[in-house]
């Protein structure tokens, strides 16, 4: 076999070679360097070899933040997830709805972060907030900044209001992409409107759906902004997620190496679940393809 | 003028081409002919050079590019899907290859002009493409494929998703505008009648191979193999084991007939007997023809012929006759069949007759 | 099974039609016998799908009653009319297994399990797919998912008829003679009503009993595919089928034959022509027979192609477009002539099929 050997090629490649060490490499391989040392300051380093992660894997605080952030996680996908198919259903194929509730769906994901954490920090204040301030006159007693679990509610129901439309967005992409002589077909076939969902809807967003909890299990495991800016990871730690935690160790105690460590593990975990979630929900359902000799 | 030499390519360790060699004339028109899955568009996308093949080269006009991008090559595509920028007017459409290429503002009117008068596309240069017909959508992506004067044309069945008269006015059309220009034209289809009103070449694929290439007419009445006969017949082509003893066929049923006088070279030996549907008649014609017993499964007319499914020593084999048969399914019949109209092949798949079938 | 009645059918996709070009569909009265198999057939746009749509439940028509068995069915939905469809591309449903997919019909019907099982082992059976019973139909080439399609129709014993949408479009040439074949076998042992709807003359003619030839909304002609064969009561139908299509040139009527410039051929008598009506000669290719020079009305040949089996000899008739069909063996002669013989002959007046004597 003769190959054309083109160098240039690599030239070409070189600008993205050295952004992506600049920006990535560079700064993982100074967080390891961190993670193996300890320092006093002065720029003096000794080497700890794997103190630190001895450490941190036996710290109590650590695994706290890690079962907390997990729940937080699993949470939200469980109500962004089933929630945003149910909307994606209900929102019209065709006609002047379809711009309109596109144009709202999308609304929450121009809002940035911190103004999402501050919009929400207000309204469920109980002196001035609406929110808040409803719930109480109800006789019902809500304080997040008191009560871990309003507190808890507060920034569950914060990121499905943000982030629910991501979903929908997603499905709604699948969705229309169905074929109508699918829906014909099922009517035909006398199908409910549960098998049409379980049968036809379902299958046909599965690839959508991969990628929608994928993103939002990234994304709520690096939470960081919108509860730092609402609760500021209290009341006491409940609130406090892996990365509040970490800018806490790292910032607030100066603790460089263990806090170095930490972020290496919780790298490795973000990198692990998603490459756990993503061969077993591309698994699920999908045919063993054949070996056929075109 | 376009070169294949061992052509390979493998797609996570699946071979999806294998060993293609073939060689194809500058102002010539090369139709490939396989069914679904047979590696024509596979084929196609290593001509345009879409894909790098795993093995072998490709030459154009005598110069290798295997592994040139198809930015480099020099090619025009026309798919199956009406493939226009529909933003763009007809005119626009069409001139815009040109476009690209910088020409001046007057070639590219002569150019677009030209191109739609062969196409018929004239009325229609200031409509936009959701505003024509399927049949005017393809003839626009046509035109903008003839005005790029690429020296490598390929259509992957440009035809198929057209009505069926629309098909017929445009594939009448389609060898007069190849001949106006000088390209080498590619046309992948899994219809044989298609190949045969299209005339110049064929090659015929099966599973990744080029089982035959060559003048259309030539491959169709004289296949080297069983399975270029097979690719290459709409109705199916019929078969029939045979054992050559001496001067007599001998048939599954124990039925002996005299040999040909072009079968007489033959070996003995068992054979597969080959023919079209047009030559198992409904009655004897000559004296040549023998017949046999058989059950009707279906009878079909297509208005000026009638397709007789017949099941015959143990076979399932299509006769056309001409005219309207009333036949009913589950009579039984007697077909005729004549031993000079046989393809004649090995039981490996072989042509063993090398002389043309006389005609009946 | 049943008869379908469409009474006066009219439809238009626009909310209120005003001239006869608003109606996609004007005006369609016929019944589709118990048991026949029908083909509808028209280039796209001519309103088959429309039609088909009406039948199905899937549109309601504007105008006119559709009924099944003499009942009504113009206001039932889709489910409530019992019909099974066959779609362009196949409808299978990707997660289930291929019994699964034909149980779903009966399931969702809560049809007993039992039952279900016979009835889906039998209809196996019948489309050749016993040994994929398990697979997954996700995995399976065209041909197969479209037998899956139509099997989901015929577990259902109280199917009224079963409707097909080009159903063959995506099928190799080689898999469309076996669907076909076993489709007409269908049809023959259990005599479903069928409705196929094609724009290819040869599936329609090849599977229907009886072609319904719809051009620009309307039903042009109805008849077996020897009739259309022969006499295409519209120009549109002698055309349209038939590969290539019927010759049509323009002639005047002269004593007892037609004139086509400088020449006469023999009529087998007409009657009813309208003076002043255009008139037009039709003839089929595969009717005209090339003889030398002098036997017959002389043409100019431009182009022969051989597809194998036989010639197309496409010629000019004092200026008009005449083709000529020579079969395998046949020669060509030189500088050729075009008999034709009075049988074969159609006069169309303003493009419609003129009566005959006898």
């Amino acid at each position: 076999m003769e190959k054309t050997i083109n160098n240039k090629a690599w030239f070409m490649v070189l600008p993205v070679l050295a952004l992506v060490a600049f920006s990535a490499v560079i700064p993982l391989m100074t967080v390891v360097n961190y993670s193996v040392q300890d320092t006093f300051g002065n720029n003096q380093f000794f080497w700890a070899g794997t103190e630190w992660f001895e450490e941190l894997l036996a710290s109590e605080r650590f695994r706290d933040a890690l079962v907390r952030n997990l729940i937080f996680s699993f949470s939200i996908l469980a109500i962004e997830i089933p929630l945003g198919i149910f909307i994606a259903l209900c929102m019209p194929r065709k006609g002047w709805g379809v711009p309109v509730c596109l144009v709202l769906m999308a609304l929450p994901l121009l809002v940035p972060w911190n103004v999402v954490g501050t919009i929400w920090q207000v309204f469920g204040r109980a002196d001035i907030g609406l929110l808040g301030y409803t719930l109480n006159n109800l006789g019902i007693n809500y304080n997040y900044t008191q009560d871990p679990v309003a507190a808890w509610i507060t920034v569950i129901v914060m990121d499905v209001w943000h982030w629910t439309s991501l979903v929908v967005l997603l499905c709604y992409a699948g969705l229309v992409s169905i074929p109508e002589a699918y829906y014909q077909a099922a009517r035909i076939d006398g199908a409910s409107k549960w098998a049409v969902f379980r049968y036809i809807q379902l299958p046909k967003m599965q690839r959508v759906l991969l990628i929608a909890v994928l993103l939002r299990f990234m994304d709520s495991f690096m939470i960081y902004t919108e509860p730092f800016v609402v609760t500021g990871g209290g009341p006491g730690n409940s609130t406090t997620f892996l990365s509040i935690d970490l800018v806490k160790m790292a910032l607030g105690q100066f603790d460089l190496g263990p806090a170095a460590a930490m972020s290496l593990v919780y790298f490795l975990i973000i990198l692990v679940f998603s490459y756990v979630f993503y061969t077993v929900m591309t698994n699920v359902g999908a045919d063993k393809p054949q070996a056929k000799g075109e | 003028m376009l070169q294949l030499k061992g052509v390979g390519k493998v797609v996570g360790g699946v071979d999806h081409i294998m060993d293609v060699s073939m060689t194809l004339e500058a102002g010539s028109l090369n139709v490939l002919l396989g069914p679904t899955l047979s590696g024509k568009t596979t084929l196609m996308r290593l001509m345009a050079g879409l894909d790098k093949p795993t093995s072998g080269r490709i030459l154009a006009n005598g110069k290798d590019v295997t592994g040139h991008s198809v930015r480099k090559r020099d090619v025009a595509m026309v798919y199956q899907q009406f493939i226009n920028y529909p933003a763009l007017t007809v005119y626009e459409n069409i001139a815009s290859p040109l476009r690209i290429a910088r020409l001046g503002q007057d070639e590219i009117d002569r150019k677009v002009k030209k191109a739609a008068d062969l196409l018929k596309l004239s009325p229609y240069l200031d409509r936009t493409p959701l505003n024509l017909s399927g049949g005017q959508q393809q003839r626009t992506a046509l035109a903008r494929a003839l005005v790029k004067g690429a020296h490598l044309v390929l259509m992957d069945e440009p035809l198929a998703n057209l009505d069926y008269k629309l098909r017929e006015e445009l594939r009448a059309e389609l060898p007069k505008i190849f001949a106006e220009s000088g390209a080498v034209f590619v046309y992948a289809t899994t219809e044989p009648s298609e190949a045969l009103l299209l005339g110049g070449k064929t090659a015929t694929l099966h599973e990744g191979r080029v089982s035959q290439f060559g003048p259309t007419l030539d491959v169709y009445k004289r296949p080297n193999t069983l399975i270029t006969a097979q690719t290459f017949s709409d109705p199916p082509m019929n078969t029939l084991s045979i054992v050559k003893k001496g001067d007599v066929l001998e048939l599954p049923n124990g039925t002996q007939i005299p040999v040909a006088d072009n079968e007489k070279r033959l070996v003995d030996g068992p054979y597969i007997a080959g023919f079209r549907p047009h030559h198992l008649h409904l009655s004897k014609r000559t004296d040549h023809h023998f017949g046999l017993k058989g059950m009707v499964q279906v009878s079909e007319i297509t208005g000026s012929e009638s397709f007789i499914h017949v099941d015959c020593v143990g076979e399932t084999w299509v006769a056309l006759a001409h005219g309207i048969r009333n036949i009913e399914v589950d009579d039984e019949i007697e077909v005729f069949l004549d031993p000079r109209n046989f393809l004649v092949f090995e039981t490996n798949g072989r042509l063993a007759t090398l002389d043309m079938p006389v005609e009946a | 099974m049943a008869n379908i009645e469409l009474n006066h059918i009219r439809h238009s996709y626009l909310p209120n039609p005003q001239s006869k070009t608003d109606y996609a569909l004007k005006e369609v009265h016929h019944t589709f016998e118990d048991g026949g198999a029908y083909a509808l057939l028209g280039p796209s746009g001519c309103g088959k799908t429309t039609l088909l749509n009406i039948i199905s439940g899937l549109l309601r028509p504007s105008e006119g009653d559709l009924l099944f068995d003499g009942v009504s069915v113009r206001d039932l939905p889709t489910e409530a009319r019992n019909i099974a469809q066959v779609f362009q591309f196949p409808v299978v449903y990707d997660t289930m297994s291929v019994y699964d997919n034909l149980a779903f019909p009966l399931r969702n019907r809560g049809v007993e399990e039992s039952v279900v099982d016979e009835t889906v082992r039998h209809i196996l059976g019948i489309i050749d797919l016993e040994s994929k019973a398990h697979r997954k139909a996700q995995g399976l080439t065209a041909d197969e998912k479209q037998k899956i399609s139509l099997g989901r129709g015929l577990v259902r014993a109280d199917v009224n008829a079963i409707l097909f949408d080009e159903p063959l479009t995506v099928i190799d040439p080689h898999m469309k003679w076996v669907l076909r074949s076993q489709l007409k076998h269908l049809h023959k042992q259990f005599g479903y009503t069928m409705v196929y709807v094609t724009h290819d003359q040869t599936e329609a003619l090849t599977f229907a009993d009886k072609v319904v030839v719809m051009y620009e909304g309307e039903v042009v002609q109805i008849g077996t595919p020897d009739e259309l064969f022969q006499r295409p009561q519209h120009t549109f139908v002698g055309y349209f089928i038939g590969s290539p299509g019927m010759n049509v040139v323009p002639c005047t009527l002269e004593g007892e034959g037609a004139r086509i410039g400088s020449n006469v051929v023999p009529l087998n008598g007409v009657n009813g022509v309208g003076t002043g009506q255009s008139l037009e000669l039709g003839v089929r290719p595969e009717f005209v027979t090339l003889k030398p020079a002098g036997e017959g009305m002389p043409i100019q040949v431009q182009a022969v192609e051989d597809v194998g089996r036989y010639r197309i000899v496409r010629a000019k008739l004092e200026d008009y477009d005449f083709n000529a069909i020579v079969m395998e063996g046949q020669e060509i002669p030189e500088n050729p002539s075009a008999v034709i013989s009075a049988e074969n002959i159609n006069l169309y007046a303003d493009s419609w099929l003129v009566g005959r004597e006898g």
